[in-house]
């Protein structure tokens, strides 16, 4: 396979909540090739959105990275500097978010939002960035170019601002797309049309992307690889078909359990018990613990480790029940 | 858009003629007999009779009412009790320093107070925040009678740097603006710190960030822009309140403008002086409400375009 | 999620626990208040000020209205602190016991023009419609004299003294606490439990008053405290301009306006009364500040 484009290497990510901190992103680790899709997979709150904001360094003023490493082709981006990393940003990585109405500024039209970051990563004269901003949006499948480029958000719809916001941020073709919920805020039909819009950006520019999501669907879709969080913390890592067919965690397999399928003819859908931990009052054993069936004494008493479970190394989980069995084995 | 500016310049028709009539009303409003009022005390019962006959209010109240709404639009406000000069020529020279008064006192207070804010909100939470707010805050608390005293105690007394009183020369400016100025700005500086705080969490200041975009940038371009629209009805609205806030400092630098006028006609009880001017700052900050909502609609793309 | 949400609460209620946290909440308030320095200093000197206003004519070194011929103008000395006026009555006393005066006018007026407001703007908010239409426009009328023209246009009508800046400065208050009060109430209005109320067949003004009135207490609160401070301010604008107390009463306003006639000789005369109006107003809006974030973190 092709290199490793982003590493990620024991992320820990606090903020400060009352005059204490608390750590929203502890040891997670991952990587990312080269026109790979990973899918980071989570409830509300397990710390997919920090995660994301933590590698382009956008972490609100009350947060601080406390450890790792995050390395785009090798270089680590928490060394940089404000200078430095704002050359990455946009040009090299990009981000795309949750709600396209309220990501694009409703007082400036879309051609200065487009060209601005094109003339700002690129030398490029007005005309030129007008060009490749037309050129980026026709890419995205907008039928009138010319007119979006003169509209104000307001005047596009919900999944016409997010191909926008996708041509903004493929305008100076990053080498990684960070996608926070893409279509959650779309409907169906626009969801599906988003998605293989984006499948066709990895496909043509090799782009990586990090599709982050609650959405099961999408991964299933999407992905290559599957990283699943839960409380701050990697539960699980897969190949997707493989994730799908034979989850090892118990999350991960009550998250597979609560999708809805197609004729299955389960009147009502299995649900996990319980919600999230608040982050400063954490369990003390395993995280999930409180809400897992299959707990046991130990998981209540003692965090489990995130250990390699297949002989290729693809495949990780953070689970007593699991470290027993193969003990057993 | 259109539709938009008309139903607003309509809405304010119903609102000048209830305001015409009630300032209209404000004569008979004093307790007692007017004509004897304006007459004084100890004037003989024929004077009395004869300011009557002068003010017209020996008419029934309708025909007075269609005759002073009769003036208001000939320009023909009755004659100033005082020097025998009408309505018109008495409040006319006052215009001038009043409105200079007001527009350089705004310049600088919407100028330091955005300034102000924009810092404040930017270092939110730390030292510079405080300073600022603390700033803004003395700047609403202060009389700003006093601020004007003190003002003058200091440099024109005491340095000997500005002048006292009057209008002649630019520097006679400073001070009477600096007093007028000083809770305009303190009330921008606070408003367009809150206004900031809201629009730097807004998802599109994270989408310019992302962008690689210089802080400086992000912050004026992107966040400032999208507050300044509300800025601007705020600032506006100051203005309004500026004319009339123009009594104080008037009073202070002895200023020939509308608001010592005001005072000075209350005093003397020139009733149709006070009148007119009630009438004038009330339709004035009417007015200048209204170009604010047009403005509001000028400059937000989400009026302007739909 | 929304689901798990509600059965965490029922449980809560079976096993109690709602009684104490009710209770708490005003310990809670208190807890959160008193981490708000500047807000404590603000409330500890407003009480200080108002103590003062109280007890001053027994503790005051001089009787207010003594006159001293053989101390006219003094600047401040060992024997009096804030020198003395043009009569040699002592500064400090005057202005201690001035509080009284300046005080007690900016307060009755305010706690008018609040009830009227309130009451005003539950009406219009509650049962909008025609009253809403009504009040609300008759707040635009008067919101069509901006600032302390409305209060001195007021004054013009009913004439000059201390009884009728307070009138003066409570119509002032009315239009914008009207305003703030409707909007409180539109928004609680809406709240799930005032719904309730209305599909259990609760009267109007069972609703109006046990349910709508208690939500709006937060913003009334924070008004009123910094509406005081507008108040003092307007009340000694007017007493300024002459249209207020007597000058020979000691009135704050009043006592600023005298001095300013000796600005060149006496300059503590401007001075004194100065700093104490706008440390006073400057208390009253830090502590509106400090309630306001305390009561409603997210305005912060």
């Amino acid at each position: 396979m092709s290199e490793k484009l982003l590493e990620v290497k024991n992320l820990r990510t606090e903020f400060k909540r009352d005059k204490s901190w608390v750590t929203a992103v502890n040891n997670v680790s991952f990587d990312i090739n080269e026109g790979e899709i990973l899918g980071l997979v989570g409830e509300s709150g397990c710390g997919k959105s920090v995660t994301s904001l933590s590698i382009m360094r956008l972490l609100a003023r009350n947060s601080k990275i406390s450890n790792g490493q995050v390395l785009l082709k090798g270089k680590n981006l928490l060394e940089k500097d404000n200078k430095e990393i704002r050359k990455i940003r946009g040009r090299e990585v990009a981000m795309i978010f949750q709600e396209p109405m309220n990501s694009l500024n409703p007082c400036m039209r879309v051609e200065k939002q487009i060209t601005e970051a094109i003339l700002l990563h690129n030398n490029f004269s007005k005309e030129q960035a007008h060009q490749r901003a037309f050129d980026v949006l026709k890419s995205v499948g907008i039928p009138e170019p010319e007119m979006t480029l003169k509209s104000f958000p307001h005047q596009l719809s919900g999944g016409m601002c997010q191909r926008v916001m996708i041509a903004m941020a493929m305008s100076c073709e990053p080498e990684l797309l960070i996608a926070d919920e893409p279509t959650t805020a779309l409907d169906v039909t626009i969801q599906a049309q988003i998605l293989e819009l984006m499948e066709e950006i990895r496909a043509k520019k090799n782009t990586g992307i990090l599709m982050i999501t609650h959405d099961l669907g999408v991964v299933a879709e999407m992905c290559n690889r599957v990283v699943v969080m839960y409380a701050g913390r990697i539960v699980e890592e897969a190949p997707v078909k493989e994730l799908f067919a034979d989850s090892k965690h118990p999350y991960t397999q009550g998250l597979i359990g609560s999708v809805p399928k197609l004729g299955s003819g389960v009147k009502s859908l299995p649900s996990i018990p319980g919600s999230v931990p608040d982050l400063s009052v954490m369990p003390k054993g395993c995280k999930f613990a409180p809400r897992c069936k299959y707990a046991m004494d130990i998981c209540r008493e003692q965090e489990p480790e995130l250990h390699t479970i297949d002989k290729d190394g693809r495949r990780r989980c953070r689970c007593h029940l699991l470290d027993q069995n193969r003990k057993e084995a | 858009m259109g539709r938009y500016f008309g139903k607003r310049l309509l809405s304010t028709i119903p609102l000048l003629l209830v305001i015409s009539f009630l300032v209209f009303m404000f004569i008979h409003m004093i307790p007692g007999d007017p004509a004897r009022l304006i007459a004084g005390q100890d004037a003989t019962k024929a004077d009395v009779e004869v300011v009557r006959e002068q003010l017209g209010l020996n008419k029934p109240l309708l025909v007075q009412y269609g005759e002073y709404m009769k003036g208001l639009f000939t320009g023909d406000l009755g004659m100033s009790i005082k020097n025998g000069k009408t309505v018109v020529e008495t409040i006319a020279p006052r215009l001038k320093p009043t409105i200079m008064l007001t527009i350089s006192s705004m310049i600088w207070a919407a100028l330091i107070g955005i300034i102000l804010g924009i810092i404040s909100a930017v270092f939110h939470g730390r030292i510079l925040d405080y300073i600022g707010m603390l700033i803004a805050i003395s700047g609403i608390s202060v009389p700003s009678f006093w601020l004007g005293l003190e003002m003058m105690q200091l440099f024109s007394v005491k340095l000997g740097m500005l002048p006292t009183s009057g209008l002649e020369t630019w520097q006679s400016y400073i001070l009477p603006s600096l007093t007028m100025g000083a809770g305009i700005m303190a009330v921008l500086g606070r408003f367009t710190r809150s206004s900031m705080l809201e629009t730097m969490r807004e998802d599109y200041v994270r989408t310019a960030r992302a962008k690689g975009l210089k802080e400086s940038l992000v912050v004026m371009r992107h966040a400032f822009k999208n507050s300044l629209i509300e800025i601007i009805t705020v600032a506006g609205l100051q203005i309004g309140g500026l004319l009339s806030g123009s009594v104080m400092a008037e009073t202070v630098f002895a200023i020939p403008g509308l608001g010592r006028l005001l005072v000075d006609s209350i005093n003397f009880r020139d009733y149709k002086v006070v009148q007119a001017l009630l009438l004038f700052f009330a339709a004035e900050y009417i007015f200048i409400n209204l170009i604010v909502d047009i403005l509001y609609g000028v400059i937000n793309p989400k009026v302007r375009y739909d | 999620m929304a689901e798990l949400k509600t059965n965490n609460n029922k449980e809560m209620f079976a096993t109690g626990e709602e009684l104490p946290k009710a209770q708490s909440k005003v310990k809670e308030f208190v807890k959160k208040f008193v981490k708000r320095k500047t807000a404590v200093i603000s409330l500890i000197f407003i009480i200080f000020i108002i103590l003062m206003a109280v007890i001053a004519p027994y503790v005051v070194p001089y009787a207010p209205d003594q006159p001293d011929y053989t101390n006219l103008l003094q600047g401040p000395s060992t024997a009096h602190i804030w020198g003395t006026d043009e009569f040699g009555q002592d500064v400090f006393s005057r202005l201690m016991v001035g509080g009284r005066l300046s005080l007690s006018c900016a307060l009755i007026a305010t706690i008018v023009g609040t009830a009227l407001g309130v009451v005003l703007g539950l009406i219009a908010g509650f049962y909008g419609g025609f009253w809403d239409s009504l009040i609300m426009r008759c707040c635009d009328v008067l919101f069509a004299f901006p600032d302390i023209l409305l209060a001195i246009a007021v004054v013009a009508i009913i004439g000059q003294g201390m009884v009728n800046v307070m009138i003066a400065v409570a119509v002032f208050t009315v239009p914008s606490f009207a305003r703030i009060i409707r909007s409180a109430t539109l928004s609680v209005k809406q709240a799930p439990y005032v719904e309730v109320a209305r599909s259990l067949g609760c009267k109007n003004s069972r609703i109006l008053f046990v349910h709508v009135f208690p939500g709006t207490i937060q913003s009334m609160i924070v008004n009123f405290t910094m509406r005081i401070g507008t108040a003092i301010l307007a009340a000694s604008s007017l007493s300024f301009l002459g249209f207020g107390a007597n000058v020979t009463e000691p009135d704050w306003g009043a006592m600023l306006s005298q001095g300013r006639n000796y600005l060149n000789t006496a300059p503590h005369m401007v001075l004194f009364p100065g700093i104490l109006i706008f440390l006073t107003v400057l208390a009253f809006n830090l502590l509106g500040d400090g309630l306001r974030d305390t009561l409603d973190p997210k305005m912060n």
